[in-house]
C-alpha cells in the first residue's frame, strides 16, 4: 500500500449547477483511506449529485476533485476501475440466477476466470448462500439482495466503493448484517463512501458530513459532532442542521 | 458495419485491451440471452407475434376472392351453356347456388346475400351462337363491394373466353381478336404474395425496434444502467452488446418468417437467397437503430414499448404500400412515406422474391436504407453520449 498517505477523495469547492439551480455549492472535504465517512443530508440536499461527480457519471460545474488520486474531469475511466458502486435501487438482475450475477458483474470488471471461481465460492459461503446460489435472484429476500449487491459491488477488490442508500427499505436485523460485511470490507482496506438517512447507521462511521442545500454544514466523528452541538443522539445533531434548509425534498 | 468499424478501432490500441475488451461483450451478450430466454413476454413477441401475423395476413386478410355464390339461370339448357357452367363449376373461384331460378327468385337472393353474382344464359343463346355466331351472357354482381365485383367479372369473363377460345379451335371463323390475359409475377392472382414481403417488413421493423428499446429501458428503469455507467464497461459497448443478439434474435425471425412464407404460403423466393439476406440485416440494423432512439427518448418500459408497437405499426402498415397503394396516395402522405425504412424494404423484398431481381434493380432502395440507417444510428449514439455527462 504504497497510497497511505494519499487521501481516498478529495474535494475542494466542488459545485454542480443546473441551470440557475446550484444543486452543489463549493463542497470541500477529504475522505481517508480505508475511512467508513458517511454522507448524510435530506432528500434534495444534493447527496446523490455529489456522488455522481466523484464516480464519473456526470462533470462538475467547477472546483476540484480526485478520487484515488484520478481527476474527476480527465480520469474518469481510471476511476471507474478503482471504484465499486452500488445504487439506490436494487440493480442486480433479478432473472439471472446469484451465479450468474457474479459473472456477469466480474466479467464487466475484468476478472478472470480463475479469480471469478475463487470468488464466487468465496462469496457464496460468506453470505450461507449454499443451494440458493443457482436460484434466480428475483426469488431471494430483500435482505439477501441487498448483501449479494453489495458483495457484487466489491467484487474486483475496489479501492473505493460508493453506497447510496444501500439500506432502503431493509428489517434492523439485516441491516446490522449489511454493517457487518462493510466492516468486514473496510478491514480490508477499503474505503467505504455510504449515503443513509438512518441514523443509528451514521454511528458506525467514522467520520461523517452533513449536507444541507448543497453544502457540507458539518464533518466531523459521530462523538465529535455530539458534543458540538451538545446532544447526545445523532438524530437531533441532523435536525439541528436540516432545520435551516429552505430546500424541500424532491 | 456498426461491428467491424469497433474492431477496427480496437487494434491500434494493445491487444491485452482488446482482449479485455472481447471478454466483457461476450459476458454482457451472454447475459442478454438469458433475459431472452427466461422472459416469456420476450419470447411472444419474438416467435408468437410473428407467427400470428404472417398466419393472419397470409390466409385470413387475403384479398383475393374465393368461394364466391354464384346463381346460374339457364333459360337456353343447351350444350354450350352446360359446358360454360362445367367449366365454372370445375374452378375453385365459384360455388354454384342454384342451377336455375327466375329473375324474381334471383333479385331475393341477392338481397338476402345468398349470392354475390348470377350468371344469365338467354333463351336464344344456342340458336344465336350457332346461326348468328355472336351471342350474349349477362353477368350481374353484387356491387355493393365494388373491389370483389370487378374481380368476380374478370373472373366469368376470363372463363367465357377461354371456352370461346377452344370453340374457334375447331370452327373455321377465319379471323378473331381474342385478349389474352397474363398476371406478371403472381399469374394465379395470389393476394398473399403481396402481403408477405410488407408482413416480413411490418414484423422486422416492430420486433428490432420494441425488443431493443424496451432491453435498453429496462435498465434504466431498475438501476443497472448506473452500475454499468459507473463501471469500467464503455458506454458504447452497452449499446452494442445490446444490438449484437438482438440482431442474431431478429435474423432468426427473419428465417422463421420466410420458412412459413416459402412453405406453408408457397411463396416463391426467385432471386438470390444470399442478397435477400444481406439486405434484411440491413433493414434489421436499421430498425435496431430505430430501437435504440427510441430507447433514448423514453424511460420507462411501457412507454418504450407504446411508442416501438403502436407508434411503429401505423405508419408501417399505412405508407409501405402493401395495404394502401403509394401511388394513390395524396402528394405530401407520399413524401411522408418516403422517410418510413419500411417502405424501401418492401421494394427490395418484391424484387427479389417476386421478380427475382439482383442487386442492380435495387441499389438505390439500399443506398436510402443505409443513409437512414447510419442517421438513425449517428443520432443515438450522439444522445446516449449526451445523456452521461
Amino acid at each position: 500500500m504504497n497510497q497511505t498517505q494519499e487521501k481516498a477523495i478529495s474535494c475542494r469547492e466542488l459545485t454542480k449547477q443546473f441551470g440557475d439551480f446550484v444543486a452543489v455549492n463549493k463542497i470541500t472535504f477529504d475522505v481517508e483511506a480505508g475511512e467508513i465517512f458517511g454522507f448524510l443530508g435530506a432528500n434534495g440536499a444534493g447527496k446523490t449529485t455529489a456522488m455522481r461527480m466523484l464516480c464519473g457519471l456526470s462533470y462538475p460545474t467547477s472546483g476540484q476533485a480526485s478520487v484515488a488520486s484520478f481527476d474527476v474531469y480527465k480520469q474518469q475511466e481510471s476511476i471507474k476501475k478503482t471504484i465499486g458502486y452500488m445504487s439506490q435501487k436494487f440493480s442486480l438482475y433479478e432473472n439471472l440466477t446469484v451465479l450468474e450475477n457474479i459473472e456477469f458483474f466480474g466479467g464487466i470488471y475484468g476478472l478472470s476466470d480463475k479469480e471469478l471461481k475463487l470468488k464466487s465460492d468465496e462469496l457464496v459461503s460468506t453470505l450461507g448462500l449454499g443451494p440458493e446460489a443457482r436460484k434466480l435472484v428475483g426469488s431471494l429476500p430483500l435482505g439477501w439482495k441487498q448483501k449479494l449487491a453489495f458483495s457484487v459491488a466489491i467484487i474486483h477488490e475496489p479501492r473505493i466503493v460508493f453506497l447510496d442508500e444501500p439500506t432502503g427499505g431493509v428489517d434492523p436485523v439485516t441491516r446490522r448484517q449489511f454493517w457487518d460485511l462493510i466492516y468486514a470490507a473496510a478491514d480490508r482496506g477499503i474505503t467505504i463512501f455510504v449515503t443513509t438517512h438512518y441514523m443509528d447507521e451514521a454511528e458506525y462511521c467514522n467520520r461523517i458530513s452533513i449536507m444541507v442545500d448543497g453544502k457540507v454544514e458539518a464533518l466531523d466523528s459521530p462523538g465529535n459532532l455530539k458534543r458540538q452541538f451538545n446532544t447526545d443522539s445523532m438524530d437531533d445533531v441532523f435536525y439541528q442542521l436540516a432545520r435551516g434548509a429552505k430546500r424541500s425534498a424532491d | 458495419m456498426f461491428f467491424t468499424s469497433w474492431r477496427a478501432g480496437q487494434n491500434a490500441r494493445p491487444t491485452n485491451v482488446a482482449v479485455t475488451v472481447m471478454k466483457q461483450l461476450v459476458v454482457f451478450i451472454r447475459k442478454e440471452f438469458y433475459h431472452v430466454f427466461r422472459d416469456r413476454r420476450t419470447l411472444l413477441i419474438l416467435f408468437g407475434l410473428p407467427t400470428a401475423q404472417i398466419m393472419l395476413f397470409g390466409y385470413a386478410l387475403s384479398s383475393e376472392v374465393k368461394n364466391i355464390s354464384l346463381a346460374i339461370v339457364d333459360f337456353s339448357k343447351d350444350v354450350a351453356s352446360q359446358q360454360i357452367v362445367g367449366k365454372i363449376q370445375s374452378s375453385t373461384y365459384f360455388t354454384i347456388q342454384q342451377s336455375t331460378m327466375s329473375y324474381g327468385d334471383m333479385e331475393r337472393a341477392f338481397l338476402k346475400g345468398k349470392i354475390k353474382a348470377a350468371l344469365v344464359f338467354p333463351t336464344d343463346f344456342y340458336d344465336d351462337l350457332q346461326h348468328v355466331k355472336k351471342a350474349q351472357i349477362q353477368i350481374i354482381t353484387d356491387a355493393s363491394d365494388p373491389n370483389t365485383a370487378t374481380t368476380i367479372t374478370n373472373y366469368l369473363t376470363r372463363i367465357v373466353g377461354d371456352y370461346q377460345q377452344e370453340m374457334n379451335q375447331n370452327a373455321r371463323v377465319p379471323y378473331q381478336i381474342v385478349t389474352e390475359m397474363r398476371m406478371l409475377y403472381n399469374p394465379d392472382m395470389n393476394g398473399s404474395l403481396n402481403f408477405i414481403p410488407g408482413v416480413l417488413a411490418l414484423i422486422l421493423m416492430i420486433v428490432c425496434t420494441t425488443l431493443t428499446s424496451v432491453s435498453i429501458v429496462r435498465e434504466k428503469e431498475l438501476g443497472t444502467m448506473e452500475v454499468l455507467l459507473v463501471s469500467p464497461f464503455q458506454p458504447i459497448l452497452v449499446l452494442i452488446a445490446k444490438a449484437v443478439p438482438y440482431l442474431v434474435l431478429s435474423l432468426l425471425d427473419f428465417v422463421l418468417i420466410l420458412v412459413l412464407a416459402v412453405f406453408v404460403l408457397h411463396m416463391p423466393i426467385r432471386g438470390s437467397v444470399s442478397l435477400l439476406f444481406a439486405e434484411s440485416t440491413l433493414f434489421i440494423i436499421c430498425c435496431l437503430s430505430l430501437g435504440l432512439m427510441i430507447s433514448n427518448v423514453t424511460s420507462s418500459q411501457q412507454v418504450a414499448m407504446l411508442v416501438s408497437m403502436m407508434g411503429m405499426m401505423l405508419p408501417t402498415i399505412l405508407f409501405t404500400g402493401f395495404i394502401f397503394p403509394l401511388e394513390n396516395m395524396p402528394v405530401p402522405l407520399q413524401i411522408i412515406a418516403n422517410v418510413v425504412p419500411s417502405r424501401w424494404y418492401y421494394l427490395i423484398v418484391k424484387a427479389i422474391m417476386l421478380k427475382g431481381l439482383g442487386l442492380g434493380a435495387v441499389w438505390k432502395e439500399t443506398l436510402i436504407l443505409m443513409g437512414m440507417t447510419l442517421a438513425l444510428l449517428g443520432i443515438s449514439l450522439k444522445n446516449f453520449k449526451i445523456r452521461l455527462a
